[in-house]
């Protein structure tokens, strides 16, 4: 009687196909199905950001997607970042600006500013503020995040 | 000892992990045949428990328990949960039994347990337990339940009121009696909850065939959660390992033992399974503990100089349904009061209420907020009411520097005195305003308001006791490898111990922190500990860190300076050898002598040294270390919808030595964005039958990137002569002092209409109502 | 927090949708989930069928017209919020989607789910009213269009019926260079409005009031046009005082209120944000544009 469903979903470049339930949460399926744990459950009804990952490109919550929704597609999660043990500009930001504390959000934040700044590459801080807007983060108070954003742009721009 | 870590912004040794997603959370640890609980919880506030009918949820597929009160281990049937905190003023404790017993106090209070193969099927099985609840009556406000004929919180209760203590200090009807001036004013306060974006959970793991029980929990220290085990099961303590991996924010909630640990473990032992349970955000709306209301009647006595005589009055607080802190938090608040100000005469009773909502127990800043708030309203008055400038009327009152170490006359809640160590509270106000140019902002203001526009600034002032002991441990230990590791039993959240205590210990052995492991959260790492809540980390596990480090270190130099023949006054200890002084370049490795040090044919210990590179320290303060902080904001208040911004906020801080400006930094803001919540935006609302209404982050509010302001930070640095290391803790400070001084900007915003203030937070739609009754005053 | 079971069905023409939605009970459509998803996690709704629109091709256009611009109901928010022709020709949509959730939401919501869903403080919902909308249901039996007026019945209830779903929205268009103004009051950035107030106008050659179109949603169980002061003000110059006439019909407004907002500020808002909206819309009317 459990509704079943096979799925062939493209994980940070890795092709996978499994059999799930069709009420599986996107987040479930990676966390228990790929184990991939990096994506957090802050609060499984949209509105931490925590469980943020790239679908077909888009930052996404992936509490409120199933898992079947993305057969077929690309999804990107923080475990795709680096590359080679080698962290991305923005990861490396984070790191030198405090930008974390805990690390529960990190990965979801990460994921929603790294596509920000691809489609903003020169933001004002208050553009970064916004686009963060949809990020809670408990511990930092947002301001060593919002700089790591800010100084990740920069350098790209080559200002740093 | 050269110093070449402790006072640097060392980025974090945490980060890469966590950068990564390789962070290792409760949720993230899977188990061989684990299986997956999640509880029925009270959907009333207050109720007799009829009956319980779990035989339909017992027989779904995939179900393999369902545990009530009726099926747990005998000693959770005997025995309620531990009082952490007991103290003789507390006359009227109550406190759970895991899973309710036939009545439920709360809304979210755990019933029943039901253990499944995965967490979709045990929420399905949850909604096919039929509970049949008989509602009693409902203590839904704090201070309604100190009238007479209201409802009892507790069935057999003769009262609401857990405790009554009154904290008094000099004559206090002489200093109101010869005062020129009193004035008085009633408060409310409400705070919120923690509302760490990693819920709690447990993973319990009964190993039937050795009887031993290994629980790993998200908590903020795990020796405690050790200790609450033992009172409730009768387990060997060899056979008891607590674990807490990495920790998703704690603010002072996972400080406590909670009645779903030891049901996950009865549920690993009832099955035969290891059992996980992750609290989902709806559970941890209705049951982590939160802070919530205070009710404040207090008044002040000055001479015509604006001189405090006194203050005194009562504070009724929400304690929630049960007690297991005691009275520590409302009792914190009391004793925070005074502040940097010399009061000569105080007196405080504190009422604690039994009510029907979930358990309060400290929320980062522990009652403080609560308590600043108080006194810099009282000033604030004073200042309006004698027309003086309000930072002039604090500059009147502070405790200058020269009367330390002052005594402030009243009871801490470690039943220490309140002695304040060290600080320079006149300064720290002073850099504060300077920074944000205090002495302009009149003007400023004015050619505001000549526009139409109503901005205001606002200072707080606040005295914190941090590093309350009673100790902390910290064992170091090097490898036969060469590695250099430290243990303790505190316990980080976010906090970066990882590296803060790597940074101290590192500076003994001359290398860098990347030498050092900090462990943290095992109990089978060290024998006691803790843990991490009150900002009591860097000064207790600092300390201790710092002396097992040093003895460490001596050891090392005294078998080197044996092994190379000379004293050991002139071995240096740098980049993992130890090294005789001077040109010749004779040294023995750490690899070396730690091998050396457990013994080696032809070579023998110093008479009296015991083997191995290990030394453990119990660092424990004679009292708590006092930490200030001034924060000044400027707001702009839109009186047409209430609106508030923050232009600026400046804090001024002072937490002793500082381990790592950059961790210290990251403290001070993330505590400031806490305080905006609390001012601005965060408020749990319950119905009138105490059922909580705001139990998503669509209606409870946390403060959110584009709310919070940019918070310029300036240091102080006066070391704590309480200890080897100078320093205090930092990871309150910044909440403490805010909250006031972002509604004291508003207050100031809306002077020019007539608007007083005297409660938080404050919403948009609360300063449009607080215009309209003072424009409905000013027609009166 | 998970959801409770259901059968899941992925339909990819209109006419399987059709034929599933004629076919089987208790049935909800995901389109982006945003709000559904939440209630589903929460368990407030346990449907025994979850169809998916996401599956549906063609459902995702936006076709300008020459008196309206017609977008297909799986439209993603995001989509719009880029959309070159809704910035040139509906400005006021761009603006009002900045305020919409959070751009992980957008990058998954979409206008019919929104409108479906039909949350009174939510912008689209707004944005229907203020551009007369024309709404297309279709079922096994065809399509039939409807006003905005006849597809929003009250608090999170359409008239769509249990075997149809929205496949598009026809939004009226304004002149080149009309005014707009779209003003919210939210506790926190993304947060759902408390109120929230569209304005469209042109302005004839003397400057006056030629067309005009408020929107107030937020304040009662569906969107409110200000149909009366519409009329009334046509000819007036939109000032101060025609700015404050309008505030108070916002005022007046029945208004709700809830366990966080008393309707007293409910209404207060809406007197503040009406003006606020009308003024910006004033600010940008182009004079030399004719109705």
């Amino acid at each position: 009687m459990k509704d079943l469903r096979t799925i062939s979903v493209t994980v940070n470049g890795t092709p996978y196909s499994r059999e799930v339930e069709t009420r599986r949460t996107l987040a479930d399926f990676l966390r228990l199905d790929l184990k991939l744990t990096g994506t957090h459950l802050g609060c499984e009804h949209g509105a931490c950001g925590a469980c943020t990952v790239r679908v077909e490109g888009e930052a996404v919550r992936s509490c409120l997607m199933l898992a079947v929704q993305t057969n077929g597609k690309s999804v990107a999660t923080v475990e795709g970042l680096a590359k080679d043990g080698k962290l991305t500009p923005m990861q490396n930001q984070f790191w030198e600006k405090h930008g974390l504390q805990c690390g529960f959000c990190t990965p979801g934040i990460l994921m929603t500013m790294t596509e920000f700044l691809e489609e903003n590459p020169d933001p004002t801080e208050s553009e970064v503020r916004d686009a963060l807007s949809g990020n809670i983060c408990r511990c930092t108070g947002y301001q060593a995040i919002v700089d790591a954003v800010l100084a990740t742009a920069a350098q790209a721009r080559g200002e740093q | 000892m050269q110093m070449r870590s402790f006072g640097q912004s060392i980025k974090r040794k945490e980060d890469p992990a966590f950068l990564t997603g390789k962070g290792r959370y409760v949720d993230d640890i899977e188990l061989p045949n684990m299986a997956h609980a999640a509880f029925v919880r009270s959907p009333l506030a207050h109720a007799k428990i009829k009956s319980i009918d779990a035989s339909a949820a017992r027989a779904m597929d995939g179900v393999i328990a369902v545990i009530t009160y009726h099926e747990l281990p005998e000693t959770l049937r005997q025995r309620r949960l531990p009082l952490v905190v007991p103290v003789e003023s507390l006359t009227n404790p109550r406190l759970p039994y895991t899973l309710a017993r036939d009545e439920v106090c709360y809304v979210g209070e755990a019933i029943a347990i039901v253990v499944a193969e995965n967490r979709y099927i045990a929420e399905d099985a949850v909604a096919q337990v039929m509970v049949d609840l008989e509602p009693l009556g409902v203590v839904a406000d704090c201070r309604a339940g100190l009238l007479e004929g209201a409802p009892r919180s507790h069935l057999g209760a003769d009262s609401n009121i857990a405790a009554t203590m009154p904290s008094v200090t000099g004559d206090i009807d002489a200093a109101f009696s010869n005062a020129r001036h009193v004035f008085k004013e009633s408060i409310f306060q409400h705070r919120g909850g923690a509302f760490f974006m990693e819920c709690r959970g447990a993973i319990a793991h009964y190993d039937q065939f050795s009887e031993n029980l290994l629980v790993y929990v998200s908590s903020q220290g795990v020796h405690r959660i050790k200790r609450s085990f033992h009172e409730l099961f009768d387990i060997q303590d060899s056979k008891l390992r607590i674990v807490t991996p990495d920790v998703g924010g704690g603010f002072g909630p996972k400080g406590s033992y909670y009645v779903e640990y030891g049901a996950v473990a009865a549920a690993s032992m009832a099955t035969g399974r290891p059992v996980k349970w992750i609290e989902d955000r709806r559970e941890n709306f209705v049951a982590t503990h939160q802070e919530r209301d205070q009710y404040w009647d207090v008044e002040i006595a000055v001479d015509e100089n604006a001189k405090i005589l006194g203050v005194r009055g009562t504070l009724t607080h929400d304690n929630g349904a049960y007690t297991p802190w005691g009275i520590v938090l409302p009792w914190i608040s009391v004793a925070t009061v005074p502040g940097p100000y010399v009061i000569p005469a105080y007196d405080m009773t504190l009422i604690s209420v039994i009510t029907n909502k979930v358990p309060t127990t400290p929320v980062r800043g522990a009652g403080r907020p609560q308590a600043v708030f108080v006194m810099e309203r009282l000033l604030e008055r004073v200042a309006k009411e004698l027309g003086l400038d309000p930072a002039e009327v604090r500059r009147r009152n502070f405790i200058k520097p020269e009367q330390m170490p002052y005594d402030v006359g009243v009871i801490f809640r470690d039943g220490r005195p309140v002695v304040y160590d060290s600080g320079d509270y006149p300064k720290c106000q002073e850099v504060a305003l300077e920074a944000i140019n205090y002495e302009a902002f009149a003007e400023r203001q004015k050619a505001a308001l000549s526009e139409g526009r109503y901005i205001g600034i606002g200072i707080g002032n606040a005295v914190e006791a941090t590093g309350l002991g009673p100790y902390e441990g910290v064992t170091v230990r090097i490898g036969t490898n060469g590695n250099i590791t430290a243990y303790t039993g505190a316990t980080p959240q976010g906090q970066a111990h990882k590296t803060t205590l790597a940074q101290i210990v590192a500076d003994h052995f001359g290398v860098s922190i990347d030498a050092v492991t900090v462990e943290t959260g095992d109990t089978s790492n060290i024998s006691f500990g803790i843990g991490t809540f009150a900002s009591r980390t860097a000064v207790n596990a600092g300390s201790s860190a710092h002396l097992a480090g040093q003895a460490v270190a001596t050891k090392v130099r005294e078998i080197a300076a044996q092994l190379l023949e000379v004293e050991p006054d002139d071995i240096e200890l740098t980049d993992g050898v130890a090294r005789v002084k001077g040109p010749s370049n004779r040294f023995k490795t750490l690899r070396e002598l730690a091998v050396y040090s457990l013994g080696k044919p032809g070579f023998s210990l110093a008479p009296g040294m015991t083997p191995g590179l290990e030394n453990t320290a119990y660092f424990t303060p004679t009292q708590s270390s006092y930490a200030n902080g001034t924060s000044v904001a400027e707001v702009e208040v839109d009186v047409e919808t209430g609106r508030v911004h923050i232009n600026r906020l400046v804090m001024s801080h002072d937490c002793g030595r500082v381990i790592n400006p950059m961790v210290v930094d990251g403290q001070v803001v993330g505590g400031v964005a806490h305080g905006v919540g609390n001012a601005l935006f965060e408020r749990m609302v319950h119905d009138d039958q105490a059922q909580p209404l705001s139990t998503n982050f669509g209606e409870y509010m946390l403060p959110l990137a584009a709310d919070v302001p940019r918070v310029e930070i300036h240091h102080q640095e006066t070391a704590s002569p309480n200890n080897p290391l100078g320093v205090k803790g930092a990871g309150e400070g910044g909440t403490i002092p805010t909250i006031v001084a972002i509604v004291n900007a508003v207050a100031n915003a809306l002077a020019p209409l007539g608007v007083h203030i005297a409660e938080a937070p404050l919403s948009p739609q609360r300063i449009i109502q607080l215009i309209d009754e003072a424009k409905a005053r000013s027609v009166a | 927090m998970k959801p409770s079971p259901f059968t899941y069905h992925a339909p990819t023409t209109t006419a399987e949708l059709t034929e599933l939605l004629g076919t089987l009970d208790d049935v909800r459509i995901i389109a982006g989930g945003q709000s559904l998803m939440p209630m589903m996690n929460f368990r407030f709704v346990q449907p025994g069928h979850l169809i998916d629109l996401n599956t549906v091709g063609g459902l995702a256009y936006v076709d300008v017209q020459r008196d309206f611009i017609e977008i297909g109901a799986s439209t993603r928010q995001r989509f719009l919020q880029r959309s070159q022709d809704i910035a040139k020709h509906m400005p006021i949509v761009g603006e009002a989607l900045s305020h919409v959730g959070h751009r992980q939401t957008r990058a998954r919501g979409t206008i019919g789910g929104s409108l479906c869903h039909f949350d009174p403080s939510a912008e689209l919902v707004n944005m229907a009213a203020l551009h007369d909308a024309v709404l297309t249901l279709t079922s096994v039996d065809g399509d039939r269009s409807i006003s905005f007026g006849e597809f929003g019945l009250g608090f999170l209830t359409t008239s769509v019926q249990p075997n149809e779903f929205l496949r598009s929205v026809r939004l009226a268009r304004w002149p080149e260079g009309h005014g707009y103004g779209f003003e919210e009051f939210a506790m926190r950035h993304g947060d759902f409005a408390i109120c929230a107030v569209s304005c469209l106008m042109t302005l004839d050659d003397r400057g006056a009031i030629d067309r005009l179109a408020v929107a107030v949603s937020g304040v009662s169980e569906t969107p409110v046009r200000l149909t009366e002061m519409e009329g009334r003000l046509r000819g007036t110059m939109p000032d101060a005082g025609t700015a404050t006439d309008l505030a108070a019909a916002a005022g007046d407004i029945e208004a709700m209120s809830d366990a966080y907002i008393t309707s007293d500020y409910r209404s207060h808002l809406a007197r503040v944000i009406t003006r606020r909206a009308f003024t910006k819309a004033t600010e940008r009317a182009d004079q030399r544009v004719r109705a």
